[in-house]
């Protein structure tokens, strides 16, 4: 059979097949090794199925691709509408892809509910699938929440000693800003009777939808808030550090990997998707915004103490980046963008996986505690160093590509903007060199520190993975940006035909 | 004049009831007095079971009966099914939870079936002095049932209090009863609408309708009307909170949609935005603060009262009217399927004398029940509105008929308030699963009745939460049927 048969069903499938590995946990004995294996061997198979999506996809071809649009409600009327363009599509992979890791990164770290553990990280799997390929506005509104309480969860059960104060404020800030965005969905339905993403699209700009004249401003702002908070951008970015520190080490992956990237996708799809010209004439102070953010949160990781609170503050200033990039309207600063999401999803989660390795040793995240580790783990430092580069953006490892074109972008839009950021690039050179300086330079100046073991097989497993992704997205960035463009163009027509027809005026 | 056969038909659920009612008082002095009332209760389910298939034949049997005082249609069938099975799921739950609590009393079984013949009743009347006592049959049932923990001073007290209050609520339902027929000059809600429509609307009728809002206010829980409701339901016993949270308030809400609606009533817009926003904000606000679980879900049930009623005001200019009572009808139908279910976990876990109703006594409650605390998990994620639950979709229905009628504020007013109520919910998730378990509470089995009881109202949160088409069509349709 052509395996091409596949592509109607192929998102239904991925995106489900997480949540039926959980459904079979649930009667499983609980037999932690078992209950590991079966994990791993449904995020590996659920990863190696969404290769087909990347295999099948068409280049340059208009609109979403593998579509399936079933009607699933009828009264309102809610479609089982699912679809990928270039952006979505590398985000899914994504997903997949670090889920895996996750796993095999909580294969000694996580000894208590372990069943509890695995269900709630798969069906968390498959929220964060459904929200990339959900284009049905309520679908998408459906697996949005979905991400959240398996996160509050896995926050709130295994974290550290504040992790219930970590995962309430997680809740709460993500959902308070999050009905906001449920209000304007409604909205759309009871002005215009549908919640198709592309129905609605094409309606918006026939400008058939009654009353959106007047109300899309706070539509859009209703939209942003809720993205700005899971970004999250600055000033409601305060969530995060305390989420990260606490997490357990699998939820500061997936959290830095993907949840952040909802955020993002949700500005890139439907801020600008749905409202050319309110992201226009918003995008001066967003930009500031995320501007501050970028060097705000580089400052700020500077003269952190804890190892983990570092990265957690890395994000914000990365995360600006793609901020930036999506709201300067530019073919290259969306696609950097873009690309920048891919890349932290990778280098970041490479990070945490790292840190998290740490603390299983050292129990600890604090800095000062550490130091010369070189000399006990050094194939961990290696791994380490590696990382950092490409966190960093050394040409030829994925970090440069994404923050490169963003800059350039940037500068193409204004030349301040461009200027601003680039500080933000040197600073992030600054806080994790020296921070990989205090950590495995010098001498070990704690005992306990020189008979740390080096990583074993299965911690090496899973971190190969993540450090050659980062090696062959620095040098061969054309296999993914070559989907990325296509969606990208679509993504800023409008915008850009707004601009010129303010200027045509 | 003998009413014709059919006319029975039309109130076959009440008879039905009514009949088991008295089955169980008979039956319940010849048992020996020492022993477990569990015969009893099975008769009493078997009565509300077919009580629940009776309303199918009712539901055959559309039109009015008994001289135009019973009006049977969708709207009614709806409430009459909502509610029987209500009492049927609640039966069931006691079974065990009287055996914990040592309470040896059939007549507990016939009062709820009593009470139900009540609730459902006041669907289908149209006529306002058999809705006034329907009213009255529905409350002292209720009355009586909130004092069944003798040995609680709590419980003495619930039922005084539920009863000197509900007593004062009913006499202002009857006082605007009276009121409406010197407006009118008449006690039927189809005739009462006609007058209304085509002639002035009298001042009396003004007062009528303010005074019959602040009875039924009452009964729904809804602020200011509310103050009762805290203390009610931490002394009543848990499954009769379940009844009594849930039924009653249906019911209510049946007859305050068929007053304001088919008759036409006359200046409520106002009184009722007003109700729905102090309801709303006075329940979470209370709510945020409690540290009983029984209170905390008393506050709730006062802002999901407020929810419900912001349906009422949805009136678009269009007439379609329609849209607001299906919301409400769906709302009140998956309310009563998540809170039945969280106080019937709250009963089991409560143990005798209810000792264990604390958020402390929650705390590790995933790690020593796991299953319970799921479930329990499922019906707070309803009562907060998550999607795939029943909760969700009620919101989204009273909120999409709100923002059709350009209630811009209101929904605003809604969604913030939802968003709050996300905190106290959560904290009772955080507490089961994030806290160590506190030393000696213990671990108990799941008797087989109450977790029959418990998977029909988990499966039916979750049915509304995935496939809410159907019921909602139903209430679509219904709603036009009662308007007509």
């Amino acid at each position: 059979m052509n395996s091409s048969a596949l592509n109607p069903y192929i998102l239904t499938i991925v995106t489900f097949i997480p949540l039926a590995g959980a459904v079979l946990l649930m009667f499983f004995p609980r037999r932690d090794r078992d209950i590991r294996w079966f994990a791993l061997a449904v995020s590996l198979l659920t990863f190696v199925l969404s290769l087909h999506l990347p295999a099948h996809f068409v280049n340059g071809q208009q609109g979403f691709q593998f579509e399936i649009n079933l009607q699933w409600i009828s009264t309102p009327n809610i479609h089982y509408h699912l679809g990928v363009d270039g952006v979505s599509m590398w985000l899914v992979v994504l997903t997949t892809f670090l889920t895996p890791l996750c796993v095999m990164i909580s294969w000694k770290s996580i000894h208590d509910r372990v069943k509890e553990f695995f269900i709630l990280l798969l069906v968390l799997q498959t929220a964060m699938i459904g929200v990339f390929v959900a284009l049905d506005l309520f679908l998408f509104y459906f697996f949005w929440e979905g991400t959240l309480i398996p996160m509050a969860l896995l926050i709130g059960m295994y974290g550290h000693e504040r992790r219930i104060y970590a995962a309430v404020k997680f809740f709460l800030y993500t959902m308070v800003a999050s009905v906001f965005m449920l209000a304007a969905i409604i909205w759309f339905y009871a002005k215009a009777g549908t919640f198709d993403f592309v129905a609605l699209q094409t309606a918006i700009q026939a400008g058939q939808v009654p009353g959106f004249a007047t109300a899309a401003p706070w539509l859009f702002l209703a939209f942003f808030v809720a993205f700005a908070v899971k970004v999250p951008l600055f000033p409601v970015h305060t969530w995060l550090p305390d989420a990260h520190v606490e997490a357990p080490t699998a939820g500061s992956v997936l959290l830095a990997g993907v949840l952040l990237k909802m955020g993002t996708y949700g500005l890139l799809r439907f801020n600008l998707g749905l409202f050319p010209e309110q992201a226009r004439s918003n995008a001066p102070w967003i930009i500031a915004l995320a501007i501050i953010g970028i060097i705000y949160g580089a400052l700020v990781a500077m003269i952190q103490p804890n190892l983990k609170k570092l990265v957690a503050y890395s994000s914000v200033s990365h995360l600006g980046f793609v901020v930036l990039g999506i709201f300067s309207f530019t073919q290259m600063g969306l696609t950097g963008a873009v690309y920048v999401m891919l890349a932290h999803g990778i280098s970041t989660g490479g990070l945490f996986m790292l840190c998290g390795i740490l603390y299983e040793r050292r129990h600890t995240y604090e800095i000062s505690q550490l130091g010369g580790l070189a000399t006990p783990m050094p194939v961990y430092a290696t791994f380490f160093l590696f990382t950092v580069l490409a966190s960093v953006g050394l040409p030829l490892l994925n970090g440069f590509i994404g923050e490169f074109l963003v800059l350039a972008g940037a500068f193409q839009a204004k030349a301040v903007y461009g200027v601003l950021a680039a500080t933000g690039v040197i600073w992030s050179a600054g806080y994790l060199l020296w921070m990989y300086q205090r950590v495995f330079y010098g001498k070990v100046k704690h005992d306990v520190n020189l008979t740390l073991p080096d990583l074993t097989a299965r911690e090496q497993a899973a971190l190969w993975p993540a450090a050659v992704a980062a090696l062959v997205m620095g040098v061969a960035p054309l296999l993914w940006i070559k989907a990325i463009d296509p969606a990208v163009r679509a993504a800023i027509q409008p915008v850009v035909q707004m601009t010129t027809q303010v200027m045509g005026r | 004049m003998i009413p014709p056969g059919a006319d029975y038909l039309r109130i076959l659920p009440e008879l039905v009831l009514t009949f088991f009612g008295i089955l169980v008082m008979l039956a319940d002095p010849l048992m020996d007095p020492h022993k477990d009332r569990k015969p009893i209760g099975i008769l009493a389910f078997v009565g509300a079971v077919l009580a629940v298939s009776a309303t199918f034949i009712q539901a055959q049997h559309p039109g009015l009966a008994f001289s135009g005082m019973v009006r049977v249609d969708g709207f009614a069938v709806f409430f009459h099914f909502v509610v029987t099975v209500i009492a049927a799921v609640v039966i069931l739950a006691s079974i065990s939870y009287m055996k914990t609590q040592q309470i040896r009393a059939g007549e507990y079984y016939g009062l709820i079936l009593f009470g139900t013949v009540g609730m459902a009743l006041l669907s289908s009347a149209i006529e306002l002095v058999l809705v006034f006592i329907a009213l009255e049959i529905s409350s002292i049932s209720t009355y009586v049932l909130a004092g069944f923990r003798r040995r609680a001073a709590t419980s003495i007290e619930s039922s005084l209090k539920y009863f000197l209050l509900g007593s004062f609520a009913t006499a202002f339902f009857l006082y605007g009863v009276a009121l409406m027929f010197g407006a009118t000059g008449s006690t039927d809600i189809y005739k009462i609408g006609e007058v209304l429509r085509n002639g002035n609307v009298p001042t009396l009728a003004f007062v009528g309708v303010a005074l019959m809002i602040v009875g039924l206010g009452f009964k729904v829980a809804s602020a200011p009307f509310h103050v009762w409701t805290p203390d009610v339901y931490e002394g009543a016993p848990s499954p009769v909170v379940a009844l009594m949270s849930t039924g009653p308030k249906a019911g209510a809400f049946a007859v305050m949609l068929r007053i304001l609606f088919a008759a036409s009533a006359p200046g409520w817009f106002w009184l009722i935005w007003v109700l729905a926003v102090l309801s709303m904000i006075i329940g979470n606000i209370g709510a945020l603060v409690q540290n009983n679980v029984k209170r905390l879900l008393a506050y709730s049930s006062i802002a999901h009262a407020g929810y419900l009623l912001v349906a009422f005001v949805a009136l678009p200019k269009t007439g379609e009217y329609n849209y607001g009572i299906s919301a409400a009808m769906f709302y009140a139908a998956s309310y009563a399927a998540m809170n039945v279910g969280a106080f019937i976990v709250i009963s089991h876990f409560g143990s005798l004398n209810e000792r264990y109703t604390t958020l402390d006594d929650y705390a590790g409650l995933g790690h020593r029940q796991p299953i319970l605390a799921a479930i329990l998990t499922v019906f707070l994620l309803s009562l907060i509105g998550i999607p795939i639950t029943g909760g969700f979709f009620a919101k989204f229905y009273v909120f999409s008929a709100a923002l059709k009628a350009n209630l811009v504020g209101l929904v605003i007013i809604g969604v913030i308030n939802s968003a709050i109520a996300a905190y106290y919910y959560l904290r009772i998730i955080v507490y089961m699963y994030m806290r160590e378990p506190r030393e000696g509470v213990p671990v108990t089995r799941i008797p087989a009745g109450l977790g029959f009881s418990l998977a029909v109202a988990l499966i039916v949160t979750i049915y509304l939460g995935v496939v809410p088409g159907r019921v909602l069509d139903f209430a679509l349709r219904s709603a036009q049927e009662m308007l007509r």
